[in-house]
């Protein structure tokens, strides 16, 4: 069934967005992440221009991430103290990173430098989880005993505070300052940034992993939130057809990811989100290195009459 | 001095000729409009050589070529190259108000139609349409084999955006003739110029134009002009609707 998309004038296969809404939708609330970072090539892919893709997904993100923090919540997986701290960094990041974004667009090269830090950060983060997944699966195939977690500087920076239902005692500068970087790259790079924040707060900031997915949701669904408004205010970009179809899609899915992802263990899925993110950096990567079909592309500047 | 009385002697002729034909066209629908099933459309443009007493009369065989022109818009054209390992966009041209739409229709070869300076001055062929480059400060446009010119029109035309047919016009009766106009899916929205030029031996004699518009209507229309009017209301209005639709999956999708 075809439909026409007021914003991005152009008509998609209702089935095909909403088949992708939910794939992402079910990564999502598999690993407790946002999928930006898959939903936007993926609607670029299919025609749809990136400043268009990228505006209509945050609206996505936090649809999908809304209701897998309601059923966090219930289950009371989400730690509304560190959520709220880590908010506070988050919205200032948010706000930095959309004022660098116009900095960085009037020198130029701003696809590049996101492409380039897509492929930095994807490579990265991808390739320490798989590896870090990879050695905790072979530790417990042989038997052996995690290694106890011991106390890092981190948890010598002064500021504390008690976290009552994460069980934690921690400094809130470097929450805080997490909270800036992730709401720095994802409103330069237009992802949620829950990839990077689930793993920064796992292995730094040694949150437990009963709290880390829920947690991380709110401070998404929060930046998401925000870079909507935003987008919607300056570049008035966002295709609200294309974010209910992709939203429906997406909830859907992120329901039925959130209960298989509680079905398999950690660290099979550290080592599967590992898997994916490496394969999205690598991709971009080939994209990069390997000479394109066409060299030349055309962008249209705005009609005008 | 010469060549300003050739001027006025050839727009003499060209006055004089063209008011020996005259072409009376009309669009099958002067009003596209794009609904939510919209995908793609085919308008037909039909119309008929006129003639009078001052027509010769050895004159019986017309040609016409068709351009249709979408609403213009500035673009620019991008060139990858090589640097330091990865593929990145080096050089640039911008292309300052060419149609978004472009199509050329013809009875037969545009070379048989007519000669290549002719073909030139009546910008006949998409080799021939102008379109302006703005070149470091200058603008021009330059010869029909530029590389960001071939790119431009290639890359158009495989998006259906830009084409060109010389055999989609057909002649019914040596002066009542008809052409489709096929309009893509991802058509640009606005008003459509239509110019209808016709040809006689080889010279061209005359031309007349007409119009259609695209436009969006009902739900379309009220979110495109939402969006870019009332850009709090409609962010704030997608913010909610995101945070309902998580809600109520969350309700439909409870376990207990």
């Amino acid at each position: 069934m075809q439909l026409y998309l007021p914003i991005a004038d152009l008509p998609v296969n209702v089935f095909l967005v909403l088949a992708m809404g939910a794939a992402v939708g079910f990564v999502s609330g598999m690993f407790g992440i946002g999928g930006g970072f898959l939903m936007t090539p993926l609607l670029i892919f299919i025609g749809i221009t990136p400043a268009v893709a990228v505006a209509s997904v945050a609206s996505h993100i936090a649809a999908s991430s809304f209701s897998g923090a309601i059923s966090y919540w219930r289950r009371r997986a989400i730690d509304p103290a560190l959520a709220s701290v880590l908010l506070c960094g988050g919205v200032t990041g948010t706000a930095l990173g959309v004022w660098t974004f116009t900095q960085l667009r009037a020198l130029g090269q701003l696809d590049l430098m996101i492409a380039l830090s897509y492929v930095v950060l994807l490579t990265t983060v991808g390739s320490l989880m798989f590896s870090e997944g990879l050695r905790a699966l072979m530790r417990t195939r042989r038997g052996a005993v995690p290694p106890r977690r011991t106390h890092n500087w981190i948890h010598g920076l002064p500021l504390k505070m008690r976290f009552k239902r994460s069980k934690i005692y921690l400094s809130v500068i470097p929450v805080v300052i997490v909270g800036i970087m992730i709401g720095f790259i994802g409103a330069i790079m237009g992802i949620g940034g829950g990839f990077i924040l689930v793993p920064i707060m796992i292995y730094l900031l040694r949150v437990p992993t009963s709290t880390v997915i829920g947690t991380s949701m709110v401070l998404t669904v929060a930046t998401m939130l925000l870079a909507t408004m935003l987008h919607a205010v300056t570049n008035h970009l966002v295709d609200a057809v294309l974010a209910l179809i992709l939203m429906v899609g997406g909830v859907t899915g992120a329901q039925f990811g959130a209960r298989a992802g509680q079905k398999i263990r950690g660290e099979q899925l550290r080592l599967l989100l590992g898997l994916l993110i490496l394969s999205v950096g690598v991709r971009f990567v080939i994209e990069l290195v390997i000479r394109p079909e066409d060299l030349f592309t055309i962008r249209e500047l705005g009609v005008s009459g | 001095m010469t060549r300003a009385l050739l001027a006025v002697v050839l727009v003499l002729l060209l006055g004089s000729a063209a008011r020996a034909e005259r072409l009376i066209v009309s669009v099958s629908n002067h009003r596209v409009t794009v609904t939510p099933n919209y995908s793609g459309e085919e308008l037909v443009l039909f119309g008929s050589v006129e003639k009078d007493a001052t027509t010769p009369a050895d004159r019986t065989a017309y040609d016409l070529v068709v351009t249709v022109m979408g609403p213009r818009a500035d673009m620019v054209t991008r060139r990858k190259e090589r640097t330091f390992g990865i593929w990145i966009n080096t050089d640039y041209r911008q292309f300052l108000q060419v149609p978004s739409y472009l199509a050329l229709f013809a009875n037969r070869p545009f070379d048989v139609i007519t000669s290549p300076d002719i073909a030139r001055r009546q910008q006949i062929g998409l080799n021939n349409v102008l379109l302006t480059q703005r070149v470091s400060g200058d603008y021009a446009d330059v010869v029909p084999n530029d590389a960001f010119r071939s790119a431009f029109i290639r890359l158009r035309t495989q998006r259906g955006l830009y084409r060109e047919d010389t055999s989609a016009v057909t002649f019914l009766t040596p002066t009542l003739f008809r052409t489709g106009i096929p309009l893509p899916a991802e058509v640009p929205i606005g008003t459509y110029e239509v110019e209808i030029k016709l040809f006689a031996g080889g010279a061209f004699i005359g031309k007349t134009e007409t119009a259609f518009e695209i436009v969006k209507v009902g739900f379309e229309q009220f979110v495109a002009t939402t969006a870019r009017q009332n850009g709090l209301i409609y962010g704030l209005a997608t913010a909610a609707m995101a945070l309902m639709t998580g809600w109520m999956a969350s309700i439909v999708f409870r376990k207990d």
